[in-house]
């Protein structure tokens, strides 16, 4: 379970978060919407101790992120965790299998090279692409491409805990489908709790188990996804629905 | 009043940096000692670094060798010390000459790089994500790059040293009529081996600043492309500036009497 209390985290003047509380129950999945920029990667970042909030508390599991700050503690809570960037972030040094098996390749799961190889390789087959893109580098794929690449390495070392920074951003409809069940998939079957972000409400709708909304730094809604559209609040109401008038500014 | 005041800001900034990146160093070192160690990245900065520099540090030390050669001898020529050149030309080069300028064409290969490669690691998140694949990016990236260059400058630098006295040999023989043999024999009878140790610890300084710089830079590398082209700038200038004034500290502790 994942919890947090009362998160702030400002960038000089630009207050973005100013108070979140959200529980993630384990093994469930949350979508998190909202608007662009909003704070959402940013809250993901703060979970991942690779932004510092100025305040509140970060619970896993009723440990505090603060606490694993340092050392082997921080490499052994890390390992519980696997994350999509928004930018995919792939290693530019790298080819794409050993970005995939990048956590397989060395550390405490380190497995032999060929091994890891072959677990990339049905990674990547898992997010829609072929065994040939294994030996390119990630500056010869396409955008979509290079987010699968990210997705699978994510997914590549059985993590308890995913965050998928939109992870259908940039793909066709046809591959959005295919990574919407592949994300379900590894929910239920594999018990992960998951934290997605997204702005496509298809995916919304796929993926989740609970949906909040962020606004203005705060969660401005929370709920189960079947309540979505039944909301009452004006906020979701106009986010899930696109709509160009309502209480939140077209200009921000 | 206003100019003293801005005056002083620049001087707890500078101040400011020098401690950050004093601390960078420490955490550095620290990091070197403790496992893991990754073998695979330290090869690869062992040859960017090391291997591909030689053509440039090379031709540098010809060049300078050669020059070196012909300045001694026009200089000697006023008080007919002609015959000086080998030994003042294998002097300069080993314990100046080679450490130093081989050093600042490292600088303006290597620090440049290493600047721009993690900078722009950074600004596309590629640091966070080492990060949550359990790696610490000071064991990952700086370790190697800054062992690397304190290891391969050295060598650079000796290599150097031998490149620019055969620079000065193949000028004084051809150009300045000197005999091949006395002029070989001149250069062996003078350059004690403190001279050419003196300029490889020197390297090996410079090799770490060079590094380090690079590393630092790249990795407080502002956000976009703008970002990554200043941590270069930035890196290149403070690696060459470090270079030349631990030169002078370097000499003082080493040679003055
Ligand atoms: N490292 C940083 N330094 C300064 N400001 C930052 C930094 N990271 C994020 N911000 C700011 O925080 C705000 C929220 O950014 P964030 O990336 O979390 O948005 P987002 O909700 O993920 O948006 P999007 O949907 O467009 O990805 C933005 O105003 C951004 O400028
Ligand atoms: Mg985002």
């Amino acid at each position: 379970m994942i919890t947090l209390t009362d998160v702030h985290k400002a960038f000089g003047a630009n207050r973005v978060l100013r108070g979140i509380n959200l529980t993630v129950p384990t093994g469930k999945s949350m979508v998190i919407i909202g608007g662009s920029g909003t704070g959402k990667s940013v809250l993901l970042k703060c979970v991942l101790g690779l932004v510092t909030p100025e305040q509140g508390r970060i619970e896993v599991d009723g440990e505090d992120v603060g606490h694993a700050r340092g050392g082997a503690d921080r490499d052994a809570f890390l390992a519980r965790f696997g994350m999509l960037f928004q930018g995919a972030a792939l290693f530019d040094s790298l080819t794409v299998w050993q970005n995939v098996a990048f956590r397989l390749l060395r550390g405490a799961q380190k497995l032999p090279r060929a091994e890891a190889r072959d677990i990339a390789i049905d990674k990547l087959r898992r997010v829609g692409l072929k065994p040939e893109v294994a030996d390119l580098f990630p500056a010869e794929l396409s955008g979509g491409m290079q987010k699968r690449v990210g997705l699978a390495r994510a997914i590549a070392a059985a993590p308890e805990i995913i965050f998928f920074d939109e992870p259908t951003t940039g793909l066709d409809p046809i591959m959005s489908g295919v990574i919407n069940e592949l994300i379900r998939e590894i929910v239920v079957e594999m018990g992960v709790t998951a934290m997605t972000i997204t702005h496509d409400m298809t995916s919304v709708r796929a993926i989740a188990d609970r949906v909040a909304m962020l606004h203005g730094g705060l969660i401005r809604w929370e709920g189960a996804v079947g309540d979505l559209d039944a909301s009452g609040d004006p906020y979701v109401d106009q986010f899930i629905h696109g709509r160009a008038e309502g209480p939140i500014e077209s200009v921000r | 009043m206003k100019a003293l005041a801005a005056l002083g800001r620049l001087t707890l900034g500078a101040l400011a940096a020098v401690g950050r990146a004093g601390i960078f160093a420490f955490a550095t070192l620290g990091h070197l000692l403790r496992p893991p160690f990754y073998w695979r990245e330290f090869g690869v900065a062992l040859m960017q670094i090391g291997y591909f520099s030689l053509p440039v540090v090379g031709m540098t030390a010809f060049f300078t060798g050669g020059a070196l050669a012909l300045q001694i001898y026009a200089g000697g020529a006023r008080f007919n010390a002609e015959e000086v050149v080998p030994s003042i030309v294998a002097i300069g080069m080993a314990r100046e000459l080679g450490p130093v300028l081989g050093g600042l064409m490292v600088a303006a290969r290597v620090a440049s790089s290493i600047a721009a490669e993690i900078g722009t690691m950074k600004v596309t998140e590629q640091i966070d994500a080492l990060v949550t694949l359990s790696t610490h990016p000071m064991k990952y990236l700086t370790v190697p790059r800054v062992l690397a260059a304190t290891l391969a400058v050295p060598l650079l630098v000796g290599v150097g040293d031998a490149i620019g006295i055969m620079g000065g040999f193949i000028v004084g023989v051809n150009r300045l009529d000197f005999n091949a043999a006395a002029y070989l024999k001149n250069t062996a009878d003078y350059l004690q081996p403190w001279d050419v140790g003196s300029g490889m610890v020197k390297g090996a300084v410079f090799g770490f600043l060079v590094a380090l710089m690079g590393c630092y830079h790249g990795m407080n590398s502002g956000r976009g492309a703008q970002g990554v082209g200043r941590a270069t700038k930035a890196a290149v200038v403070a690696a060459s500036v470090l270079i030349l004034a631990a030169n002078y500290l370097l000499t003082e502790l080493f040679f003055s009497t």
